[in-house]
């Protein structure tokens, strides 16, 4: 997919993003959210205009710019690896929907 | 007006200890402030249970005794955003589908101030899982300004800026990730930090965007700000973005004195959109520091325009990512009809979140999604480092950026929602320290003529919070706390 090739031309000759319901279902897939079909409709819209507004990025020259994920230099953190006691697991599986036999307990994922 | 609670959290503090009122009398005023006022500000999504609470300040009143515990906040109630996780008290983020989560941990922060004495509440409401300016998002409640009850209180941390306001609790913990403290804290006439990133752990912080969110203090005053930060910054080992300072004495900077502080004014934010009467307050605060002795300056920021776009780019990629975890499996809702494990994620997913959220975690899906990455989130984290930079650049001249903490005061309740960029505007001043990862504070300067509070904002250098407390600190002495009608 190319984002270029979302965009249209208007009749001021201003482009504006278009998202397929393709690319919508697509994107519902990965976000794992199932909209109605009057929420698909307005979420639509709502990305169109936004990826419109953000759109302003491109004005800036960011070539040779490196991505700043972290503004501080940061690496990897590790721990001293002590054993320490904690079980939580009682606590913990309380906040679970649906429990069984100490697990948390979800519909058959594998076979018939 | 009640005595107490018209108290500074560190007044109160320093009372106790002055046996001039004991630990559960500050419980029993705060509890009848609660039940007096909260069933209008709706500030409040969890209370503490009123016997549980007694008893904490009985147990705590004899550590006070005993010199057990001696600081500032020893023996003062304290409210808590509900993104923060508190054992055994329901923490929901203002969502259904964490109607009923109860952590079996505490945040770093909260463990924190729970250890110097502070009594922990309740959970204030805020907009579902911090994404919103006006605390609307919420799915439970609909928090309104004590200055004017058909106002929003901002947001997200509205809740806790609410009930601080309404003077129910001396102080709060807000969270911050585009303006979440300051902005609110503006339109409630109360104060706000938001720390430099890494400063307090995030350990217990229910994500929105890990890599700008941070916890800070909600109270009447900067000298109360500063106390609570003290208590709540550190480094953690739980937190792997947590930093350790070399400084952590925030209260040092409590000082009545501006002589020599070379103090910016971005000229690109008084421009068009900027009320006129927040304009003349905040600049009014330039005055006032500037007849104290700083050396104000106008100066060209620059990209201002482009922090929001930035902004959105990267908290909704964040928060797509960060919200994965809330799939009705491990806690909080799970739909009741579905036909498999993946029909089970999507349906408890979309019944849980409300309208914002999925808006968010959608947009943030789409720009991660392989051939829009490049084009979208790289070039957001390209422009966010160009800001970074134009922040680097400005703290080269300034010690500190005097600037609006919001563009306009409290809009009233039911006209943000319909127009979603429109919304995002309101975060134009505060939105760019996030992505820098700077300290900034929000200090009431004024009242408009609809009678609503106007918030000014001091940015400071990374590490600098020093500076801007000492800002904020010298204005403060000019003028005196003013207490919301509600309170009077």
């Amino acid at each position: 997919m190319n984002h270029l090739g979302t965009k249209v031309v208007d009749e001021n000759g201003v482009k504006h993003n278009t998202i397929s319901d393709e690319t919508m279902e697509y994107v519902g897939i990965l976000a794992k959210l199932e909209l109605t079909p009057e929420e698909a409709k307005s979420a639509k819209k709502d990305m169109e205009e936004m990826l419109d507004y953000i759109d302003q990025l491109n004005e800036l020259d960011t070539d040779g710019i490196e991505p700043m994920s972290h503004v501080f230099p940061v690496c990897n953190v590790f721990r001293e690896d002590v054993p320490f006691e904690h079980d939580g697991s009682v606590d913990t599986l309380k906040n679970a929907p649906v429990t069984k036999d100490g697990g948390m307990k979800v519909p058959k994922t594998i076979g018939e | 007006m009640s005595e107490i609670m018209a108290l500074s959290a560190v007044e109160i503090g320093r009372k106790i200890k002055e046996k001039v009122f004991s630990v559960e009398e500050v419980m029993r005023e705060t509890l009848s402030a609660i039940d007096e006022k909260d069933h209008r500000v709706k500030g409040f999504l969890t209370l503490e249970e009123k016997d549980k609470l007694i008893k904490r300040a009985q147990e705590v009143q004899s550590q006070i005794d005993d010199g057990t515990l001696t600081g500032p906040l020893a023996g003062v109630p304290i409210a808590i955003k509900d993104n923060l996780c508190t054992k055994d008290l329901k923490t929901t983020c203002a969502s259904k589908i964490l109607y009923n989560y109860l952590p079996t941990y505490s945040a770093t922060a909260v463990e924190r101030l729970e250890s110097a004495g502070a009594i922990l509440i309740g959970k204030t409401n805020m907009d579902e899982f911090a994404m919103g300016s006006t605390t609307e998002t919420s799915a439970y409640a609909m928090t309104v300004n004590p200055w004017d009850e058909n106002h929003v209180p901002g947001g997200s941390s509205g809740g806790s800026c609410a009930v601080v306001a309404a003077e129910e609790v001396p102080c709060a913990l807000g969270s911050d990730t585009g303006g979440s403290i300051r902005q609110p804290s503006a339109f409630c006439g109360v104060t706000g930090i938001k720390p430099t990133y890494g400063t307090v752990s995030r350990y217990g912080l229910i994500a929105y965007g890990s890599s700008l969110d941070q916890i800070g203090p909600v109270a009447k005053n900067v000298e109360d700000c500063a106390n609570i930060l003290e208590i709540i910054a550190g480094y953690d080992e739980k937190d792997s973005t947590s930093i350790l300072r070399e400084d952590y004495h925030f209260t040092e900077a409590l000082v009545d004195d501006v002589k020599g502080m070379k103090i910016g004014l971005p000229r690109d934010y008084f421009v068009q959109g900027l009320n006129p009467e927040v304009k003349e307050a905040v600049l009014g605060v330039a005055k006032v520091l500037e007849e104290k002795g700083a050396i104000v300056e106008e100066f060209d920021l620059g990209l201002v325009q482009y922090a929001i776009p930035a902004y959105y780019v990267i908290a909704c990629a964040e928060s797509s990512s960060n919200l994965a975890r809330f799939d009705g499996v491990k806690y909080g809702y799970r739909t009741q009809e579905y036909t498999d494990l993946h029909n089970m994620y999507k349906k408890s997913r979309s019944e849980g979140f409300g309208a914002e959220v999925k808006r968010r975690i959608m947009l943030g899906s789409f720009v991660l999604s392989s051939g829009y990455y490049d084009a979208y989130y790289l070039k957001a984290l390209r422009v966010k480092a160009l800001i970074k930079k134009a922040f680097d650049d400005a703290f080269a001249k300034y010690d500190v950026i005097l600037a609006p903490a919001a563009p306009t005061t409290a809009p009233q309740l039911g006209e943000s929602l319909a127009d979603p960029i429109q919304m995002y505007l309101g975060d134009i001043y505060t939105i760019s320290a996030n992505l820098a990862g700077i300290p900034g504070v929000s200090i009431p300067c004024g009242i408009d003529s609809k009678g609503l509070p106007i918030g000014a904002q001091l940015l400071g250098d990374c590490f600098q919070e020093k500076k801007i407390i000492r800002a904020a600190y010298t204005f403060e002495q000019t003028r005196a706390y003013h207490h919301c009608p509600m309170c009077k």
